[in-house]
């Protein structure tokens, strides 16, 4: 699949994003102070509408985005529509209340919480739904996007945090723990995604056409001289050449500079700093994960080529 | 609407005869010529006439090779001394060439209708085309990603997902006269490869087509339910002639009957 840079920024944002909402709405004690508020609930939000508002440059027609909230009954893509304005508005109200009077109402922050991960899900519900893309076709993908969510909204939330222990766990070692958890959900995900191909499940020329019973099928001569929307949509293939390579970079980046500037974090003392960089890290991480979630994707469409 | 309706009065589509099919475009022409002024947008083209032209196309034709497992499609003629006409598969199967004309199959559970955000998509619940309302489409693509056709093509200038209409602007039009109305690439094929008819009446001519030739669905993994159906291509062998034949045209017994008939009996009365 085509992997659109406006969709990447879109899902690995809006993803840190809600997963923030869904730590701040959780009640994670942060330094006290309008500042603090500001700043954190103002970087979840705008995470959150910087990837909403990029998606919208994917569109053909981004005036008529509107009408994206009225088909919640039937289409994913509606309802994460839907439940994105519905998780600002709620988290949104709890920012304001928390500002105006300091105070953080637990109510409010658990349905924010609550609906910022059922966001989440209905974003990953887009590509799971995809028959047609076998990559993306599993429950493991929602698992993948809120287990990146979770992480990465955690680390950007712990670069505000007012204690050192949570539960008499460390926050860095909470952030280590879900950036690794994350990061397994991902490469049990690309165990299976290396598994379920067309080639491994019998699936070609043969079996698109249904002439397989007559013999070795092959594209002999295709419908149109040059590319079009179909071949450079779905059938695209230059994200994959440096598949390997950037699946290194991911991991390296993604998880394994994370998890030890968290460990520096806990033996150093030092917790903003090492945190900061690691949340760095793990956005380029995300960005090439997300690259290859799309380039790496085969489409059905393509056995017909 | 993008709920899909839980049937539909009229089951209306194609049926496309891949043994007929000579692969002339034809009706991929004609389906762009009518579209491109009828229903919603034009069919947009870009650098029409360039090195690299892209245009939306609702009907396209891939052809096929396909070759019978246990005859190589081509061996070195030069180890086995035999021009490579004659290789070109043996015995009762052969090597053959198939035109595939791929459009929207119009599928009863069809994924591009419940997956749009906006409702643009739908099915239509008195025939069961599906269409695309052009002026509620955002253009996000996820219904051309559902599809494991290729039946929807983003329009390059509009913007706007385009897709086969079963021609809903002829196949009702009571000012064409009546030959004309079914849809473009019907009326135009030479050959008679398409035909357009109600899947949902068991008496159609499309209804025993599809079940006198042992009509298809495509990709019946994917759980759409197409309407359209394919026929597969008759089998076909080698005469010791040379010549290629339909498989059961060769078993049929040649049969004569008048004067040619009593000829023939006669003769062979004789012994």
């Amino acid at each position: 699949m085509h992997p659109a840079i406006s969709v990447i920024f879109f899902t690995v944002t809006s993803g840190a994003g809600f997963g923030m909402m869904f730590v701040l709405g959780l009640g994670l004690p942060v330094h006290q102070g309008a500042w603090t508020t500001i700043l954190s609930c103002g970087l979840a939000l705008g995470l959150a509408v910087a990837g909403l508002l990029s998606s919208t440059f994917h569109l053909g027609h981004p005036e008529r985005a509107w009408r994206a909230f009225s088909q919640w009954k039937s289409s994913w893509l509606s309802r994460e529509g839907v439940l994105a304005v519905l998780t600002l508005v709620v988290f949104g109200l709890y920012a304001l209340i928390w500002l105006a009077s300091g105070e953080r109402l637990a109510s409010l922050g658990y349905l924010s919480s609550f609906l910022a991960a059922l966001t989440v899900f209905a974003t990953a519900m887009i590509y799971a739904q995809l028959k047609t893309v076998p990559n993306w076709h599993s429950k493991l993908t929602p698992l993948t996007y809120l287990g990146f969510a979770l992480a990465s909204g955690f680390l950007l939330a712990a670069l505000f945090i007012s204690t050192s222990r949570i539960g008499g766990v460390h926050v860095a070692a909470l952030a280590a723990i879900f950036v690794a958890a994350a990061w397994l959900f991902k490469f049990i995900w690309w165990r299976r995604a290396d598994n379920v191909g067309f080639s491994e499940t019998g699936s070609n020329a043969g079996t698109a056409t249904g002439l397989g019973h007559l013999g070795d099928v092959k594209l002999l001569e295709s419908p149109h001289s040059s590319d079009n929307y179909l071949t450079k949509e779905m059938v695209h293939q230059i994200g994959r050449k440096h598949g390997a390579k950037l699946r290194f970079i991911a991991v390296i980046c993604g998880v394994v500079v994370p998890v030890f500037l968290c460990t520096l974090a806990i033996f150093s003392g030092l917790i903003v700093l090492p945190l900061l960089v690691a949340v760095f890290s793990m956005f380029i991480g995300l960005f090439c994960e997300r690259w290859l979630f799309f380039a790496q994707a085969k489409h059905a469409v393509s056995l017909f080529y | 609407m993008t709920q899909l309706p839980t049937q539909t009065d009229k089951k209306l589509g194609l049926v496309i005869d891949l043994d007929i099919c000579v692969g002339c475009h034809a009706c991929v022409v004609n389906c762009k010529e009518w579209n491109t002024s009828g229903y919603g947008a034009p069919l947009g083209d870009t650098n029409a006439y360039d090195a690299d032209p892209l245009g939306s196309w609702l009907n396209r034709i891939h052809t096929y090779e396909v070759t019978p497992q246990e005859t190589p499609a081509y061996d070195n003629p030069s180890s086995t001394g035999a021009s490579p006409s004659h290789q070109c598969g043996s015995g009762d199967s052969l090597a053959q060439l198939v035109h595939f004309p791929k459009s929207c199959l119009h599928c009863e559970d069809a994924p591009c209708v419940t997956v749009c955000p906006t409702g643009a998509s739908m099915k239509r619940s008195e025939d069961g085309i599906v269409l695309v309302e052009e002026d509620k489409c955002i253009g996000c693509g996820l219904c051309a990603w559902s599809c494991p056709y290729g039946a929807r093509e983003m329009d390059p200038m509009e913007n706007v997902m385009k897709k086969c209409t079963l021609c809903v602007d002829r196949i009702y039009n009571d000012n064409l006269p009546e030959i004309d109305r079914t849809p473009a690439c019907v009326r135009t094929c030479p050959a008679n490869a398409r035909h357009f008819g109600d899947f949902a009446d068991p008496n159609s001519d499309v209804s025993i087509m599809v079940k006198e030739r042992g009509g298809m669905d495509l990709m019946p993994e994917m759980d759409t339910k197409p309407v359209n159906k394919y026929l597969p291509p008759r089998a076909k062998v080698k005469t010791s002639d040379g010549l290629e034949i339909a498989a059961e045209q060769s078993k049929s017994e040649m049969k004569a009957d008048g004067f040619l008939g009593w000829l023939d009996k006669a003769l062979e009365k004789m012994g």
